[in-house]
């Protein structure tokens, strides 16, 4: 570790808690970590997704998001160094990397394609040229005194990300949401400084400086929390599709701010503030609603908001503030002159790489593309007119997907919208309560396809295709039907005998038969129960409920 | 043997006259008999010695590896240098022991050359006269009181030698003679002429006799300018012809590593050896570089010459305008077309490379901050404080007001006022080339400086700030253009002090530029300093 020492406990600048310094040390963040981060104790988390703001809808919030994605890639964006998360420290550091005078930067081409990819997937329009820009600021984490980043002229602008929204609670189906996108630039990250309290020192690992990044600029197009980790969600889908980033949100691999303001309507946008430090999907949609919430409280309560950079603190749920407002930066932005501008070819005439050339062909690229997730959410509602709702949730969690089209494809006689069921009711109820994850389990289509199956040739019924999940998961060998026929699971569909088992249920339950043409149709329910009782859930349940419904009829008109 | 070109003190190794050990020995001797000029920051005594022994071996076995094999050298301290100190000539990286070596200076290695030590300079080649460095100025080997003697070519058959006392003897750049110029020290105590920088312990270093090249660096001038004060052939290629990788920069969009040696073959040979992309600057120009061939003489009725009128600016000495005007009658009578050509924005060149170098030292500086390399300030506060203490102890005046204007000129609300704006100028300069080019100009010719070599004490009267600006006037344009300039010299001013005229020509067109520079390093036989052993 490269040490800044300061030995005079008295003088020192760095007081900050190490665990603000693990995520989102980006470069607009970095002064914040050598200030006292202010008091907060006078606030008290007031947190919750459902607000204030909603009953009282005249406020209105704006969301824009930034996000800085880590380019997937062995090499630096422009050093020969490696990459890996988790090196020891200090150890992926080219002379570049450590700024050592004398060194200049060479691009990386395959951080170029995996730009160019992301942009493409995001129908942004790829620059033609774009220019590299020095941004300066100084910073012991950042070697150079300036960071490359492509503030003019970025690689790509202009793209629409439309993604599905569901807010639990506020509405029963999803809409979809369109976020624009101003841009999308390639740049370095920083390194990392850890700020030792104690010994009044601060610790520098340029492991990290260099670092590919992908920044990703969305127009203030979001008005709430979950639109915002919704957008999240659905890039960290294309981007691991792409495999242009891990998307690993606890390494850094991924890192959102949000720019969040509130204004009356019809009134001008709001003085916005930013919040970095946000860790999970589930921070964004926190962190934003939280933000939402503390500024109407505080222009609710005649205050102002001042325009400033919090932290979301996981912990306490709150957003807090980061870094003095006179703290300001002018950035000095220069063109990088030791980077010729990058030039893509995007005619098509090219139709493969040529390896020679150094120019990245865009055309090549396109054609490339995988299915993305909202084509395969389209795939899904209009191939097997499975609900949006349903789509949404098998794209969201690629080894459902997986068992999906696992299924189907096994046997196309298969019930989609059954065979969703049980993916997504069934399956995952069982291993939540298992407490199992869903890709380290050993679960098979092919036995997920037999218990289909079985429910759909009503062989067996629901309950049973639970008892059945629970095998399949808990790692029995034997096949569904196997396990059905061993444990004498079949269902009952025969029909004298489903009478037989109503006409009895019927006579031992005269009170309840009572009430029930009394009037009390509640209690249908509890002589549905009975049958599934006396049956061990064996019952064909719909054959039951109708039987039973005729059988009583007719003893109330006899 | 020291005064010798590269070319002719080959054959003589090759012909086993002597070893690159005893040529080696004989530099390292002429450089501590020298040392009062200052020429090197560091004499890289051991490594010259280990790569010359290398070079007799090579020599003994008959596998030679060309041209500059077992040939001395010497390098710029701006130039990173595997485990020898690389010190910009400032406090800041005087501990700065690199751990790679310069892509130009491992070429000069690759071809047998030995490293004789790093040279003086300005600090972070900031200024014209070599006398803003930690290590003290260095001083022009011309009238400095060593005793030298000048030796012309000879080419016709008469041989006299004319022993010269005193400094103000006039030289008739047309006898064709042998001449001995014994100079005692004339100067007073504590002046001396300067050697022109920012290059100047390069120049110093081949003027004297010391090595037989050296690698200097030229952003505004710094090769060609000390090369014309100290009478060498300074060579500035085409920007992206030679690496920058390791040529610690002044400003990345102009620096190119320059070639002082003491003939135009020379210079070509230091070419071809150094030329070529290199993956590691992206800057550099791909394809293969097609070594330069000076054998053949040129046909100087092909050439077309224009004389750029602007550069006939104020402050320009007469004996330099009329060396001018005599070289370019030669040409003329030679069968050149020669032709006044205009170049209107050449007085805007210095104003504008000015904001572009100041904008560009300021973002290339501030990665000296004490954390990685170089210099820490003994400050514990805090680190900002430790930023500032740093940078104020290590960098000069010269460098800390530059970066200060620098930071001014990119500031948001100055950015298009400035650096735009100079952005701007410098492609209208670069359009004055263009346009002369496409008019079918072959070369330029043009002075290279306003005198000759200027006094010290009369030198620093001036600031460094209006010393490059009339210091580069000449020089400057072409790095606005990146297009190929040589400095040649021509003849002694009164003063006995060289006089040098300075050649330009197209990006990427040094054949022509060398071929034209070399017909006129024939005709005018400029005389070899030899210094008394």
């Amino acid at each position: 570790m490269i040490s800044v020492y300061s030995k005079r406990k008295s003088v020192c600048a760095f007081v900050l808690p190490v665990a603000f310094t693990r995520f989102g040390t980006r470069s607009e963040s970095r002064n914040f970590l050598s200030r006292r981060v202010k008091s907060v104790a006078n606030q008290t988390s007031t947190f919750t997704v459902e607000t204030l703001r909603n009953q009282q809808s005249h406020w209105k919030s704006v969301v824009g998001l930034e996000i800085h994605a880590q380019i997937t890639s062995a090499s630096k964006l422009f050093s020969g160094a490696g990459t890996e998360f988790g090196a020891p420290v200090n150890t992926n550091v080219s002379l570049f990397d450590a700024a050592i005078p004398g060194t200049l930067p060479v691009l990386n081409r395959r951080c170029v394609e995996a730009g160019v990819l992301t942009a493409l997937a995001l129908s942004c329009t790829v620059n033609p040229v774009s220019v590299f820009d020095r941004k300066h600021y100084f910073y012991s984490d950042l070697p150079a005194g300036y960071q490359i980043t492509q503030h003019r002229v970025p690689l790509a602008q202009g793209g629409i990300l439309e993604y599905p929204v569901f807010i639990p609670g506020a509405h029963n189906k999803t809409y979809s949401k369109k976020c624009f996108i101003k841009q999308l630039q390639l740049e370095q990250d920083s390194g990392k400084s850890l700020h030792d309290a104690e010994a009044c020192r601060s610790l520098v690992d340029l492991s990290r400086a260099g670092v590919p990044l992908m920044e990703l600029v969305f127009e203030p197009d979001l008005e709430n929390g979950e639109e915002a980790a919704a957008l999240v969600k659905e890039l960290i889908l294309i981007l691991q599709r792409l495999g242009t980033c891990s998307c690993k949100m606890e390494e850094g691999a991924l890192r959102v701010d949000a720019n969040v303001s509130v204004h009356r309507e019809g009134e001008p946008l709001g003085v916005r503030t930013e919040v970095k430090n946000i860790g999970s999907v589930r921070a964004v949609a926190h962190a934003v609603e939280y933000e939402i919430d503390r500024q109407v409280k505080i222009l609710e309560a005649g205050g102002v908001i001042v325009n400033e950079t919090r932290a979301w603190d996981a912990d306490s749920r709150q957003t807090v503030p980061m870094r003095d407002k006179e703290e300001k930066q002018d950035y000095r932005y220069m063109p990088e002159p030791n980077l010729p501008p990058l030039r893509v070819l995007l005619d098509d005439c090219h139709s493969v790489p040529d390896s020679d050339s150094h120019h990245v062909n865009v055309g090549y690229l396109k054609r490339t593309l995988p299915e993305l997730p909202r084509e395969t959410r389209e795939n899904l509602t209009n191939r097997y007119r499975i609900s949006q709702e349903s789509a949404v949730i098998l794209v969201n969690e690629n080894a459902l997907l997986k068992h999906f089209y696992g299924i189907m494809e096994e046997k196309r006689s298969r019930d989609p919208k059954l065979s969703t069921n049980i993916l997504i009711m069934e399956l995952l109820t069982i291993l939540n309560k298992n407490k199992l994850p869903l890709e380290s389990s050993q679960i098979s289509s092919k036995s997920l396809g037999a218990v289909v199956d079985l429910l759909q040739s009503k062989k067996i019924n629901l309950v049973t295709a639970r008892k059945l999940l629970q095998e399949i998961i808990s790692g029995n060998p034997e096949s569904p039907s196997e396990v059905m026929e061993k444990h004498g699971w079949t269902q009952i569909t025969d029909e004298s005998e489903i009478e037989r088992l109503c006409t009895a249920v019927i006579e031992q339950n005269p009170n309840l038969v009572k009430e029930f043409h009394a009037g009390k149709t509640k209690v249908f329910n509890s002589l549905v129960g009975k049958v599934a009782k006396i049956t061990e859930n064996r019952a064909n349940m719909a054959a039951v409920v109708q039987v039973l419904r005729e059988k009583l009829r007719k003893l109330q008109n006899a | 043997m020291l005064p010798l070109s590269i070319r002719q003190i080959s054959r003589k190794l090759q012909d086993g006259a002597f070893l690159p050990s005893d040529l080696c020995a004989a530099c390292l001797h002429q450089a501590e008999k020298l040392k009062k000029l200052n020429i090197f920051v560091r004499l890289t005594r051991e490594v010259a010695e280990i790569q010359a022994r290398q070079a007799d071996v090579r020599y003994q076995n008959g596998n030679i590896r060309g041209i500059l094999d077992g040939i001395p050298v010497a390098v710029k301290d701006n130039y990173c240098t595997l485990n020898i100190e690389t010190t910009c000539s400032s406090r800041i990286l005087e501990t700065f022991r690199p751990q790679y070596n310069a892509t130009v200076v491992q070429k000069l290695q690759d071809a047998g050359a030995v490293l004789l030590g790093k040279c003086n300079m300005d600090e972070f080649a900031m200024g014209s006269g070599t006398v803003d460095s930690i290590h003290g100025p260095s001083k022009n080997i011309w009238q400095s009181g060593e005793k030298y003697t000048l030796i012309r070519n000879a080419k016709k058959s008469e041989e006299s030698t004319e022993h010269v006392q005193g400094y103000n003897s006039i030289h008739d750049i047309k006898m064709g003679c042998r001449k001995l110029h014994q100079l005692s020290s004339h100067n007073s105590e504590g002046d001396w002429f300067i050697a022109g920088g920012s290059s100047g312990g390069s120049a110093v270093a081949v003027a004297s006799g010391t090595v037989f090249a050296a690698l200097g660096s030229d952003t505004g001038g710094s090769t060609r300018n000390p090369a014309a004060y100290c009478g060498v052939v300074g060579l500035k290629p085409s920007y992206g012809l030679l690496s920058r990788h390791g040529l610690i920069p002044l400003v990345n969009s102009m620096d190119v590593p320059g070639i002082l040696t003491r003939t135009v073959d020379d210079a070509a040979t230091l070419l071809n050896v150094l030329a070529g992309h290199d993956p590691l600057d992206s800057t550099t120009v791909e394809g293969v570089f097609i070594p330069l061939d000076l054998s053949q003489d040129i046909d100087l009725t092909q050439v077309r010459i224009g004389i750029p009128k602007e550069y006939h600016c104020a402050g320009m000495s007469g004996e330099v305008v009329q060396m001018w005007s005599e070289v370019a009658d030669t040409l003329e009578q030679a069968g050149a077309q020669v032709i006044q050509v205009s170049m209107p924005y050449t007085p805007s060149s210095i104003a504008c490379y000015s904001v572009l170098n100041q904008c560009e030292v300021a973002s290339n500086m501030a990665r000296y901050d004490g954390i990685e390399f170089g210099l820490r300030a003994a400050e514990d506060r805090s680190t900002e404080q430790l930023y500032a203490a740093t940078r104020s102890q290590g960098f000069n005046e010269v460098v800390r007001g530059r970066i200060l204007a620098g930071n001014y000129f990119l500031l948001q609300r100055n950015y298009s006022q400035y650096f735009v704006q100079a952005l701007k100028v410098r492609r209208l300069i670069a359009q004055d080339f263009d346009k002369v080019w496409s008019s079918g100009i072959d070369v330029l010719l043009t002075p290279t400086t306003l005198t000759d070599a200027p006094r010290y004490s009369q030198f620093i009267l001036r600031d460094n700030r209006e010393q490059c600006a009339s210091q580069d006037y000449c020089t400057q344009p072409a790095n606005m253009a990146g297009c190929p300039a040589i400095t040649i010299p021509i003849k002694l001013s009164e003063q006995g002090l060289p006089l040098s005229l300075q050649l330009m020509a197209q990006n990427y067109r040094e054949g022509m530029l060398l071929a034209v520079a070399k017909w006129i390093e024939n005709v005018v036989d400029f005389p070899c300093l030899q210094p008394e052993a």
